[in-house]
């Protein structure tokens, strides 16, 4: 059963088209991972799923409500956490989830019932009275992550949950976040971290340029877009040498800078030529959902 | 809250006892009692226009409040006019406070009457958070709002008759001043102290409703494009 369904979603600033005829489906209960580029248009369509900016075209539908007439109804049960925190800074932690959830009218009690458990879901408890600008960056994001759930959503909306956090505070947040899946909540979730989207999403989109390019599994991606193995070359007389040997050893290659990938499904041959040779050096991984990315919306630097 | 409390206070006591002195009474009051009224006034509308720019642009466009709120089932409309009411709120606080100054020092004539200014603050309030919302709607940053201030606010105060009274002034300056809101709260609050019932209750304060509800008009659709594209 479909929890959001798009389709043929467009939006267009004067002359940009920022998103162009996206077709969605998310399923209840799993973790979908919108991923793209800087400008790939994902926050602009995640803003129209949750009736913030209204589209030039196309369908939204949240449960049994359509986006952007029933926005309000559906909010109800959705939890967003927003790329930029915004919590207040007059309030303390327990305020701002209190305050939070009344403008979901929860009454007093309901929310005081919550918050306990949201705390310890986010690792908060000692900080419950503490005022905003004395917590870590990680901490109000993990704040932020519970401020999403005060009224205990269906559907959680979270934009790029783990930009700019150190590794600790990002493996508390992904352990926050598999205990949600774990519950059963729908989970759509907008990264730039291929690693986070792999470990954490049933499913993906990439987009790019407001287009899907692609969507499946992690696993499936990575087995029908790429190659199994990546030999990485460094050094510089790696174009010399790609110049050689790549077209002969790599099923494919792509040379950017100083580093030469080779993307084979068989690397024996090429890791015997780099075994007898001092001036390049090499790595050997498994292919993974960055190789992906790449491949598809490419190498050059974005806004 | 404090400054804006304080510098109409500062401004009542001196202008009304340094100035005060070396005038004649004006209206047949005391200049201290006759300033009392502008300054409750001034105060007023001061709290609101700084609760809507610069505390609601922090909000707005600072700590993001407004996009946080917006991800609830509230909707930007409810968040403006909740500003709205805030910032009126406000208003109502200090018009409240300034009118205790003013019976501390008895320059009011009738207490029972002069308790009707509570009301008006509290639409004068309306007026001028209405008309703030429209200058956050549009500002880029917190200097913005000194245009506001030197430009509208200032003009108005010396316009509107906060300090000395509206018909010692060039008639051109006059007709001005009839089309401002402040004139029409002043000509409200002032006889309301002064002990006696004010005229023409209902044009001023359809003037003042009239600024107040096409302003929120305007700020309601320059929000919306500002925040909602």
């Amino acid at each position: 059963m479909s929890l959001i369904s798009v389709h043929k979603l467009s939006k267009q600033y004067e002359a940009t088209e920022v998103v162009r005829g996206l077709d969605l489906t998310i399923r209840s209960g799993e973790c979908f991972g919108l991923l793209g580029p800087n400008g790939a248009g994902k926050t602009t369509t995640l803003k129209m799923l949750l009736g913030l900016v209204s589209p030039s075209s196309g369908e939204i539908r949240i449960g049994t409500h359509h986006i952007p007439e029933q926005a309000r109804l559906a909010r109800q049960t959705i939890g967003v956490m927003p790329q930029m925190d915004n919590l207040d800074p007059d309030f303390t932690v327990t305020e701002n989830l209190r305050t939070y959830g009344r403008y979901f009218g929860l009454n007093t009690d309901v929310i005081n019932a919550r918050i306990p458990g949201l705390l310890e879901l986010t690792g908060l408890t000692s900080k419950a009275d503490s005022r905003i600008p004395t917590l870590s960056g990680g901490m109000k994001r993990r704040l932020t992550l519970a401020r999403a759930l005060i009224n205990d959503p269906a559907l959680i909306v979270l934009d790029e949950p783990t930009t700019g956090l150190d590794p600790q505070a990002r493996h508390a947040i992904w352990s926050g976040l598999r205990r949600l899946i774990q519950q059963g909540k729908t989970i759509l979730l907008t990264t730039h971290f291929m690693e986070e989207a792999e470990r954490l999403c049933d499913r993906l989109a990439i987009i790019d340029h407001g287009q899907l390019i692609a969507t499946g599994t992690p696993r499936n991606l990575i087995a029908s877009e790429v190659e199994p193995q990546v030999t990485e070359i460094y050094g510089e007389m790696v174009a010399k040498w790609a110049e050689q040997h790549a077209g002969s050893c790599c099923d494919r290659h792509e040379l950017s800078d100083e580093t030469l990938y080779c993307y084979t499904h068989d690397s024996s041959g090429l890791l015997t030529i780099l075994q007898n040779q001092t001036a390049l050096r090499y790595l050997q991984r498994p292919s993974n959902l960055e190789d992906v990315f790449l491949k598809l919306t490419g190498r050059e630097l974005r806004d | 809250m404090l400054g804006n409390l304080a510098d109409p206070i500062f401004y009542m006591l001196g202008f009304g006892y340094g100035i005060g002195s070396l005038m004649p009474h004006i209206e047949g009051v005391s200049y201290l009692s006759f300033l009392s009224a502008g300054s409750l006034c001034y105060s007023t509308m001061n709290s609101a226009s700084f609760e809507t720019l610069y505390s609601g642009f922090s909000r707005m466009h600072v700590q993001k409040t407004w996009e946080a709120i917006m991800n609830t089932p509230l909707t930007l409309d409810d968040i403006l006019l909740s500003e709205l009411f805030w910032g009126a709120t406000k208003s109502l606080l200090s018009g409240a406070a300034i009118l205790v100054v003013i019976w501390g020092l008895g320059l009011e004539q009738d207490w029972a009457l002069s308790l009707w200014a509570i009301p008006v603050a509290f639409l004068i309030g309306l007026t001028f958070s209405a008309m703030g919302l429209v200058m956050n709607a549009v500002s880029p940053g917190y200097e913005f709002f000194m245009y506001y201030f030197t430009l509208v606010i200032t003009p108005m105060v010396l316009l509107g008759g906060v300090f000395f009274p509206t018909e010692r002034m060039p008639e051109t300056f006059q007709s001005v001043a009839a089309c401002l809101p402040l004139t029409h709260a002043l000509q409200l609050v002032r006889p309301l102290i002064m002990g006696h019932i004010p005229h023409d209750i209902g044009r001023h304060i359809l003037v003042m409703a009239a600024w107040g509800a096409s302003s929120f008009w305007l700020a309601m659709g320059l929000t919306r494009r500002r925040l909602l594209r």
